[in-house]
């Protein structure tokens, strides 16, 4: 029913396919150096456009596999989509992918190939022995919401303006008008008499027709809502409780269910005695699932209730070191020769610098981290003898596809996946633990939906969190700067550990270990960053901002200090180390915004920061002071570059979302283990920040740069060192572990 | 056992501990109210009791019975917007949106007791709910917008 143009070795090109009631325009990318990769499965009927736009009788729907978890993903496609094909940005629908496996084929959508044909690509690639395509691979596969802005920003207006073209084209055919005296508003195509025709009328039309290709994108002066203010398309209902997120989905003849795994990370089950929760009112089942039972009631609650009452025999218990103390010296002893992962930058001859005069020695950790979205994780699973169907929030659609195929014993394309809009991941989501396990409930219930709901306390003890992880500076200052730095950071691989879940081995380097810290944007004379891989201790999994989550916090911590000992101001010595225009330029912002000048005193200090993470370089000024109660957050100060604002506001506000995510667990979390358990399993023993402890937070966006990026996690890593360099200039604290609620007070 | 929410009559038949929070999303599927920690320690679940902002998941059903329970449904609808409502869109508050039913329910109860609250207040009061994504600064701006809204009707 549909067909797909010819490829030529343009960067990407518009294709048609006819849709029940309509027809559907999508952009197909060619992925160079390798050769499409998608195009030999192909078959008749099935395009590979994705995200795709559907014009029929209903008006123009974005078809699109980009996961929202809240970054408003959905409303920047909206917005590229409405520029260029002349909508009102409130008639736009979103939909992740109608149950038809005609709409919604993840094993030939770019996420797909994103996470599958590189992966294999990459063996070539290391083979090839190129580094860095390893970390634009790594890049594709793990950084979620920030890709989406880069990836779209050029290929969705480049449909929307193909697609606007050739319904001008239909509608010329239609009435005789030239082409040239037709335009189009709102919707609709506009002929010179001002009669309007509907987009949805022409789609037929359309559907038979060549795609007019490379029409020529709007200047910017011509945008009409990219730049500009706007409300985000899901903001009414997210104030009104009138949009449904994966947990509140109701399936007809739908179950609830609950599980509760080994306490231990990873540990098994024996047995289990189900005697009394079985007699209890609305309990369906206790089942036994992968690890752990599970409980199916008529209401989550009382699946909860009964699932205290059940008493499980566990079995094995996790491998991990048995204290923190453990995991601590596991990193430690990682930084051996043996041990080295990688060594990206390697300025000067940092031994020679090294080898004498007065040594700056110091060691910084990084503990684990849940991520712990506000949405308990949940999936609604319904499996069948040959089909299976599957509701839930993921940012991992065709593993999903694959593992629940798996687990029910039937094709993968039997598998109907409705993505469902998530309250929230940083990164959480990408996982998919809870589909597997509600899977195992479903194929011994066959024929019900089961809708498997975590308690918070399975979803934040179970959680595989961010690694640990920890880093030692040597460094020297001469003349009052800065002369040489030699950072070494250990942690175990986060790649390696969430792929490895999925069935995928990544060889060679991490680079997520130094991510943040073996770029950073500093000409020291003598720069050396090292990574090390310490064996596997907790699973860990992708958490906002990845490695530069630890590597940002560790590079500035260690800057300053040198800085410190070169009696230098940490502003002003960053300007002069700064090699890069636009990392300058974020540096720049931040004094300007903040007025930068020296120490405060009086028990106030500011510090800063400046990462470069995701392509984006963001820099941070903070500003605490010391009060009765602790010490305050007063203000904050940021500035990335990200080549295009799109939505001013949202910009804002995940910006402001990002450093306030990055101040709440610099400051107070951490996750422990004792015997492989997490010790904390709610948000009373994992806070966050609360609103009390929130600072102003003003934002700057720089549009420097001829690179669109996305900022959901650019403005997470240099926050808690920033923080911490501020702690410093106010109380003389040095604070080079996280979480800082350890050694000082906060108000 | 009766219950009234969002001026609507009910008749559930579950235990009396079992708690508000489960009652309006499994039974009534009132899912506008948001279950985050069950333990009162996040404010998703936020809904009125006669007037007062409660954790819905700390309060049984047997104690709702006879009640006033609104929930954010019942607050405004997208075509007529509470003002507390009207200001969360005004300033564009959610990201993922999770805690917002919450946010904006302990909010309109705080508008109800001090019609220009502080910035101490609002820290006081609406440090109870807890926003993951971190929409604390337009959650205070909001406040205000809606405080002055309210004091013009
Ligand atoms: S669910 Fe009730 S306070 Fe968190
Ligand atoms: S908007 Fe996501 S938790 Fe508040």
């Amino acid at each position: 029913m549909g067909r797909l143009k010819t490829l030529t070795r343009r960067a990407f090109l518009v294709g048609t396919a006819a849709v029940a009631g309509g027809v559907a325009f999508g952009v197909y990318t060619v992925r160079r150096p390798h050769e499409n990769p998608l195009l030999g499965d192909l078959e008749p009927g099935q395009a590979a456009l994705t995200p795709y736009v559907r014009i029929d009788g209903d008006g123009v729907t974005l078809i699109t596999p980009r996961a929202d978890k809240g970054q408003g993903a959905y409303h920047v496609q909206a917005v590229l989509l409405a520029e260029e094909l002349d909508l009102d940005l409130a008639e736009v629908r979103v939909d992740p992918g109608p149950p038809s496996a005609a709409y919604w084929n993840t094993a030939l959508a770019p996420e797909a190939a994103e996470f599958t044909i590189p992966a294999q690509g990459m063996m070539r690639d290391m083979v090839e022995g190129g580094l860095g395509a390893v970390m634009k691979v790594m890049g594709m596969q793990i950084t979620g919401g920030s890709t989406t802005v880069a990836d779209q920003f050029d290929k969705l207006r480049a449909a929307a303006a193909s697609a606007r073209e050739t319904l001008k084209l239909a509608a010329a055919d239609q009435t005789g008008v030239a082409v040239s005296d037709i335009r189009t508003e709102n919707g609709a195509v506009i002929l010179p008499d001002g009669r309007a025709i509907a987009y949805g009328d022409l789609a037929g039309a359309v559907a038979g027709m060549d795609v007019v290709q490379d029409v020529p994108l709007r200047a910017p002066a011509q945008w009409r809502y990219i730049g500009k203010p706007m409300q985000r398309i899901d903001m009414l209902g997210k104030c009104t409780g009138t949009l449904d997120y994966g947990i509140d989905l109701d399936v007809p003849g739908m179950l609830q269910a609950t599980v509760v795994l080994n306490p231990a990370q990873g540990g098994a089950l024996n047995r289990f005695d189900a005697t009394e929760a079985e007699k209890m009112r609305g309990v369906k089942a206790v089942l036994p699932v992968t690890g752990g039972f599970a409980v199916v009631a008529d209401n989550t609650w009382r699946a909860f209730q009964a699932a205290q009452m059940v008493v499980p025999d566990w079995g094995d218990t996790s491998n991990m070191p048995a204290t923190m103390e453990g995991h601590w010296q596991a990193l430690s002893d990682a930084f051996t020769d043996d041990q080295q992962d990688s060594r990206q930058r390697d300025d000067g001859d940092v031994d020679s610098a090294l080898s004498g005069g007065k040594i700056i020695e110091a060691e910084y950790r990084a503990p684990y981290l849940a991520h712990a979205p506000l949405e308990p994780i949940s999936a609604i699973v319904r499996v069948d003898d040959t089909t299976a169907e599957v509701w839930t929030g993921t940012q991992i659609p065709r593993f999903v596809q694959t593992n629940v195929a798996r687990i029910a014993g039937i094709e993968a394309d039997a598998v109907t996946l409705h993505v469902q809009m998530m309250g929230g991941s940083f990164g959480h989501r990408l996982e998919d633990e809870v589909v597997k396990q509600a899977t195992e409930i479903a194929v011994q219930l066959k024929g019900v939906p089961i809708k498997l709901t975590y308690a918070r306390e399975e979803d934040m003890t179970h959680d595989f969190p961010r690694q640990i992880a920890m880093a030692r500076l040597r460094g020297k200052v001469t003349n009052g700067q800065v002369e040489a730095m030699d950072l070494s950071i250990a942690c175990p691989s986060v790649i390696v550990s969430q792929m490895g879940r999925q069935g995928i081995s990544m060889p060679g380097p991490d680079s997520q270990i130094v991510a943040g810290a073996w770029n950073a944007p500093f000409a020291i004379p003598h720069h050396r960053v090292t990574g090390y891989r310490a064996a596997p201790l907790a699973p860990i999994s992708s958490w906002r901002s990845v490695g530069a989550s630890h590597a940002g916090f560790f590079q500035n911590a260690a800057l300053d200090e040198l800085i410190f000992a070169a009696g230098a101001d940490p502003l002003e010595e960053r300007l002069r180390l700064v090699h890069d225009d636009l990392a300058q330029k974020v540096l720049e912002a931040v004094a300007d915004m903040s007025s930068w000048d020296g120490p405060l005193g009086n028990g106030r200090g500011r510090g800063v920061a400046l990462t470069t993470s995701f392509g984006v370089p963001c820099a941070e000024v903070i500003e605490v002071s010391q009060t009765e109660a602790g010490l305050k957050l007063d203000k904050v100060w940021v500035a990335a570059e990200v080549g295009r604002v799109v939505d001013p506001v949202n910009f804002e506000n995940l910006v402001q979302g990002g450093v306030i995510f990055a101040l709440g667990h610099a400051m107070n979390c951490e996750i422990t283990y004792a015997d492989g358990i997490a010790e904390q399993s709610n948000y009373h023993a994992y806070e966050g920040m609360r609103l009390y402890q929130c600072p102003d937070i003003m934002v700057r966006g720089l549009e420097n740069g001829d690179q669109v990026r996305g900022i959901g996690e650019p403005p997470v890593p240099p926050a808690a060192a920033a923080l911490a360099g501020a702690i410093f200039a106010a109380t003389g604290t040095r604070l080079r572990e996280m979480p800082f609620n350890k050694f000082v007070d906060f108000a | 056992m009766k219950l009234t929410v969002d001026g609507v009559a009910h008749e559930v038949d579950v235990e009396d501990d079992m708690p508000l929070l489960w009652v309006l999303r499994d039974e009534l599927k009132l899912t506008g109210v948001k279950y985050g920690c069950g333990i009162a320690q996040c404010g998703a679940c936020t809904v009125h009791l006669d007037g007062a902002a409660v954790r819905s998941c700390q309060i049984a059903a047997g104690d709702a019975e006879g009640a006033e329970v609104l929930t954010i449904t019942g607050l405004g609808q997208p075509n007529a917007l509470h003002a507390v409502q009207a200001a969360w869109v005004e300033h564009q508050v959610a990201q993922c949106g999770y805690c917002q039913s919450g946010q904006i329910m302990q909010a309109a109860a705080l508008l109800e007791n001090d019609s220009e609250p502080t910035d101490e207040v609002i820290d006081i009061v609406m440090s109870g709910n807890l926003c993951r994504c971190g929409t604390y600064p337009r959650i205070r701006a909001a406040i205000h917008t809606a405080a002055a809204k309210m004091k013009e009707a």
